[in-house]
């Protein structure tokens, strides 16, 4: 599944998440959808201060609202926190690259002895030829 | 290598990441300490990077670029907050404009390096966390994207050479 996300929405995603009595209501929300008056409670705030987190979760797509008689059920939306998964996926990605090329910098000088040589590899490396010398298949 | 962890708070927009390698925690150090062996692994190798400044120091200053295949370049700096050689470095990571300095329209990230000794070896826990969606966007565009997919022969090639 993908979950592709405008600039625009991502812009709200992330303003939506940047304050922690929104990330607050999304974490209560996702663990059982409620009422605001039941949110509410947990906060010092007002009612309708709470009530408008909400709307701003809400426009972000992170909780949808839902009438209920003379309430209204906030439920979280994992779609979105997924899509916002997949940002932070991403960018894990570029951090998992790049520790797997430092492997491969400190797999090159094992023995590190001399760290004031001046000239990096000095090896006859011009176009690094991918040799594949020891292609035996043999098919049996 | 060994990835031991990779963990991610989305509410929190954190990344903590934690890797074991087989070589002692002063040889790691060197990878972020000496720019020329940074340069090797900052950027993907579609995207090498070029730190033309680099300066370990609380508040010290690294500016860098990195050079996509069609010799378009996309600029960086890093604003370095404290460090403990060999054992820890935090610094802000953000974009730059065409001549180099800081774009301050964009936030940075907040990484934090820690190099502590594993076994024979050494286990790295970076923590980046975001402030907000234009440096993630910013950064995914930036070709990252494409290096990365590139990069995963490589990285096979490498991984192949160690099982060998």
């Amino acid at each position: 599944m993908v979950v592709l996300l405008s600039e625009t929405e991502i812009d709200r995603l992330f303003h939506a998440l940047a304050d922690a009595t929104r990330r607050d209501i999304v974490a209560r929300a996702n663990q059982q959808s409620q009422s605001v008056s039941a949110l509410a409670q947990h906060y010092t705030m007002s009612f309708a201060a709470v009530q408008k987190h909400v709307a701003v979760l809400e426009r972000a797509s992170l909780v949808t609202k839902e009438r209920s008689g003379r309430e209204q059920i906030v439920h979280s939306n994992l779609d979105t926190l997924r899509a916002a998964a997949r940002l932070l996926d991403e960018f894990e990605q570029v951090w998992l690259q790049r520790t797997y090329r430092i492997q491969g910098l400190l797999a090159e000088r094992p023995d590190a002895a001399d760290p004031a040589s001046p000239q990096q590899n000095a090896s006859p490396q011009q176009n690094a030829s991918p040799q594949q010398n020891k292609q035996h298949e043999t098919k049996e | 290598m060994t990835v031991v962890s990779l963990d991610r708070d989305v509410e929190a927009l954190t990344l903590t990441f934690v890797t074991e390698f087989d070589a002692p925690v002063e040889r790691v150090w060197q990878v972020w300490e000496d720019p020329r062996q940074l340069e090797r692994w900052w950027g993907p190798p579609t995207y090498p990077a070029t730190f033309e400044r680099h300066d370990l120091v609380p508040g010290g200053q690294c500016r860098y670029y990195m050079t996509g295949p069609e010799g378009d370049r996309a600029r960086g700096w890093w604003t370095i907050v404290s460090v403990d050689a060999p054992h820890r470095l935090e610094f802000d990571d953000g974009f730059s404009g065409e001549d180099g300095e800081p774009d301050l329209s964009m936030e940075p990230t907040r990484a934090v390096v820690t190099l502590e000794p594993a076994g024979d070896g050494t286990r790295m826990t970076i923590t980046s966390t975001f402030v907000s969606a234009e440096q993630l966007e910013q950064m995914l565009a930036m070709g990252m994207e494409e290096g990365m997919r590139e990069a995963v022969g490589q990285i096979d090639d490498v991984l192949l050479e160690k099982a060998r």
